[in-house]
This record gives structure tokens, sequence and C-alpha cells, in this order.
């Protein structure tokens, strides 16, 4: 069982004894709680002594007289501040006007009760009160929740951006040191080298740029009917350069005129982020598959690699923030962690899904799914 | 660069291949020759053929115990060869893999513990007082 432990304050002592009564017997079942919830019910007499129980007990609820002897109960009320997740208080007066009502709810009280009452009403009042207080718990929590992924988030961000300056600035203070003497030349890989790192670090806080427009909602979406199959090509040629470098082939697969209500630059992301990892993690002379096609109203976009392939434990984690498969096949390939977070958000924006599969050794598909609909019928709505 | 009977040999273990390019150019021009693997297997190869006088470790590498188990089998297998443990401090990463408690610490038995990025005169002046010691 769940207690409540609830103050009563009131000069009546009758009054207190009462509602002590009627609060101890009862139980309450509410759905959000699996446990029934009872009722631990102290009394004070007087504001002072109401205000030493609050101190020393903490109450759950506090049910609070509006007339008190030397201090009204609104004045006590305006002298505890407290969060709406930690104190529920409920005032009771006998002189019930609106205007009491009103006043008291603005100083923090969540309900009123007007004297006299009888047992049944005030169980009533009490229960939208704790389930009021319960819910308040629960928003509370998933906020510390919600922060604590916040701050691992930034931590592991911390780290990532750190670990390319801390190279470079090794780098840099052998390159001040002179250690290998005054000529240039003897330092060509150490430059080429904080060069990559530099770029490494550039890719990461754009995709991160990206992450948080995501997120935020902040990018304003232009959904417009486009030529996925351009989208597509001009992907293939941002990723061309490096794939030339390895022999490795990007294939379109697509119907020329495939058309798609999307936002250009975001599909362009999805693509940009697939086919660079489909090359990335390539062999040399592999290939990569790009199809496009349409199922039903939905888009498929799927990329193929014949490349070192995912394990199912990696496939089943690739898709978070910072994860990336470290071991000996992918120790020198840089990547930001990121893309494939983004890739799956974007999809989402599309009501869509993502997918892999693959097999270690042979090569990975990775397919996202796009809702194709006009602005009109898919609101811009981000979750 | 072959190793010359009087030259003092390093092994140099990380997977962060700026930090052994940093620490292998900086070792060299003070005369050390140094042996660098990326992997505890590549370091296992090593230490198959050569006994270092002295290895530089990182304890996180890709497995996440790879470090662990190389530090204990070095130990094990060249008693007298001191060992610099050089690994990221878990207040920076926010993760937690580093070697925080004094049991893990006995346990490995290195010599010498260096929080990353490293001072390299501090790097230095271990390996040369350990260098030291020994003899």
């Amino acid at each position: 069982m769940q207690i409540i432990r609830t103050l009563v304050v009131d000069d009546e002592l009758g009054m207190c004894l009462v509602i002590q009564k009627a609060l101890q017997r009862f139980t309450l079942e509410l759905p959000e709680v699996a446990e029934p919830i009872g009722f631990a019910v102290t009394i004070a007499d007087s504001a002072e002594a109401a205000l030493e129980k609050i101190g020393a007990e903490r109450p759950d609820l506090l049910l609070l007289d509006y007339k008190l002897p030397a201090q009204s109960g609104l004045d006590l009320l305006e002298q505890i501040r407290y969060p709406e997740s930690e104190m529920v208080v409920i005032m009771m007066t006998a002189y019930a006007s609106f205007e009491t009502a009103v006043t008291a709810i603005k100083k923090g009280a969540f309900d009123f009760l007007a004297k006299p009452f009888e047992p049944e009403e005030l169980r009533k009042t009490v229960k939208k009160a704790v389930q009021n207080l319960i819910l308040a718990r629960q928003i509370r929590k998933l906020e510390q929740e919600k922060h604590q992924v916040r701050f691992q988030f930034i931590s592991i961000l911390a780290h990532e951006l750190k670990s390319p300056i801390n190279a470079v600035e090794g780098y840099l203070n052998i390159m001040h040191d002179r250690v290998l003497g005054s000529d240039l030349e003897a330092y060509q890989e150490m430059v080429d080298r904080s060069l990559t790192r530099i770029n490494g670090m550039k890719k990461m806080i754009s995709d991160l740029l990206d992450l948080t427009r995501l997120e935020s909602g902040q990018k304003k979406r232009e959904i417009a009917l486009n030529n996925l199959a351009k989208v597509a090509q001009t992907a293939i040629e941002t990723a061309l350069p490096v794939a030339q470098e390895e022999e490795i082939s990007v294939t379109l697969h697509a119907d020329d005129e495939m058309q798609m209500w999307c936002d250009a630059s975001e599909v362009e992301i999805i693509l940009n982020n697939l086919i660079s990892n489909a090359v990335k993690y390539n062999h040399r002379q592999g290939k990569v598959d790009v199809f496009l096609q349409r199922d039903g109203e939905f888009v498929e976009i799927a990329v193929s690699d014949t490349g070192i392939g995912l394990s199912p434990e990696e496939c089943a984690q690739i898709f978070q923030e910072f994860v990336r498969i470290k071991n000996e096949k992918t120790r020198h390939i840089l990547g930001s962690g990121l893309g494939l977070s983004i890739v799956k958000r974007i999809a989402l924006l599309y009501q869509g899904s993502v997918q892999v599969e693959s097999e270690p050794g042979k090569g990975s598909t990775f397919r996202v799914r796009l809702k194709d609909s006009p602005p009109n019928i898919n609101p811009d709505k981000r979750g | 660069m072959f190793a010359n009977p009087t030259q003092i040999t390093i092994l140099v273990v990380d997977d962060d291949t700026d930090f052994l390019l940093q620490v292998k150019t900086r070792l060299e021009v003070l005369g050390y020759y140094v042996l660098t693997a990326e992997s505890r297997q590549a370091a296992e190869e090593l230490l198959a053929q050569t006994r270092p006088d002295l290895a530089i470790l990182d304890l996180m590498m890709e497995e996440m115990d790879g470090g662990f188990a190389l530090a204990y089998h070095l130990k094990k297998l060249y008693p007298s060869v001191p060992v610099i443990i050089c690994t990221a401090v878990a207040s920076e990463t926010g993760i937690n893999f580093d070697t925080a408690t004094n049991e893990e610490r006995s346990w490995i038995k290195a010599e010498v513990f260096l929080a990353k990025p490293i001072r390299f005169e501090q790097l230095v002046r271990e390996i040369e007082r350990l260098l030291k010691d020994k003899n």
C-alpha cells in the first residue's frame, strides 16, 4: 500500500477528528498506481503548528482551513512555497464565496471544500487531488529521465568533439617543438592527419546541427513534388570522389521520372548518409546499389553494399545516437555516429520506418520507407 | 628501422592512430626503438616475437576489456617489464570505463597510470624513472 501523508489544519478539533477518521478508513484505487493508496493523517490546530509539521513531516496532502486564529489559511499558503509534485492543498471554509475560492486557487490551492461537507464529498475531492499529485510526480520523473538522457548525450558529444582537438593539438605541439627539425616536409603525415580529424569534426558538427533542427522542429519544411531520381543522383555525385578512389561502383536503379511529395533537403540527407556509409564500409572494388521503389502510398529507398556487414547485435543498435561499430575493420573509418540516427528521425517525420538486413563479410541493405503524401494531408507535425 | 642491441624497445598499444603516431615520433627522436600496435591481437603477435623493455598501454580498446587482458598477459609473460597505462578518465567521458577502483589497479599491476590527454614531458619522465629503477 502506498501511503499519502496528510495534514489537516483546523482550529476546530472536532473537524480535524472527523476528517482524520474519514480518511484513515479510506483506500483509494487509481489506474495510474499499481497498489492501493491509504492515508496517514496528522492534525494541527494553528498556522504555527502547521508550519512546524510541514517542515518535519513533509506531507503529500494538506487540508487547510481558510480561517485560522492568528493567521489566515491564505497567509499560510503563501508562506509555504512548494512545487506541484511535492504537495497538494485543499482549502476548507464555512464562508464559501466564489471570490475566496478563486483567491485560494490563485495562491496555489488545488481545490476548495465548502463547510459543512459530507465524508463522500471529502473523499471525492481528495481523490482528485491525489490523482493530480501522482500525475505531477510521474511527469517530474519523466523529466528527470529525459534530463539524464540529455546529460549522457552531451557527455558523449563533449568526448567526441574533444578527441579530434586532442589529436590536432598533439600534432601542433610536435611541430611547435620542431621535434622532427625545421623541414616542413617531415611533418606531412601529421598535417594530413590533422586535416582529416578536423574534417571529421566538421562533419560531426553539421550532423549535430541537422539533428538539433530536426528535434526542435525549427527547420521549416518545404514539402513539394520532387523528382526523387534527381535527388538520388545528386547524392551519388557527392559520394563519387571517395567511391572512385576505392574503385567502388555506385548504381542507381530507379524510374527517371519518379516523383514524391517531400522536402528535397531531408531526402537528400537520408540518401547522403546511406550512400556514404555504403561506400565507407565497403571493400575495394565493391558495389553500391541504390533502389527507389514505390510501394502503395510509401516510397522505399534501399541502399545495398558489398561491404563488411553487421552482426545481428550490431544491427539492433546501429540507429542509436553515437553508436559506431568499433572493430578491426572499422577503426580507420571516420564517422560522427549520428548519421543513421538522423536518417531514422527524418523517416519518422514521414510516418515511415528504417530497417537493416546484413550479413557479416557479405554486405548490408538499409531500407527507408517514407509516406508520399501532399502537404495538406500530411501536416507539418513533429514528435 | 631495426632494433639494435643497445637500443631500448618500447611497445605502445592504443587504438587511437593519432596517439600512436605522436608518441612514436616523440620517443624515436629521444633514441628509443618504438613498436606500435593498434589492437590487442597485433600487440600479442609482437609480444610473441619480442620482449620490450617497457610497454605503454591504453585500457580502452575496441573490445572493452582488451587492454586489461593485454596488461595481465604481458605481466605474466614478462613480469619485470614495466607497464604504463594511459587511459581516458571517466569524469571526462561520462562513460565508466577507466580503472577507477584500487582493486582494479592492483589487479592490473601496472607501474604507472596516466590520464589522457597525457602530458608528454610527464610520460618521458615516467619512462626514464621506470627504466632506471629496473637497472
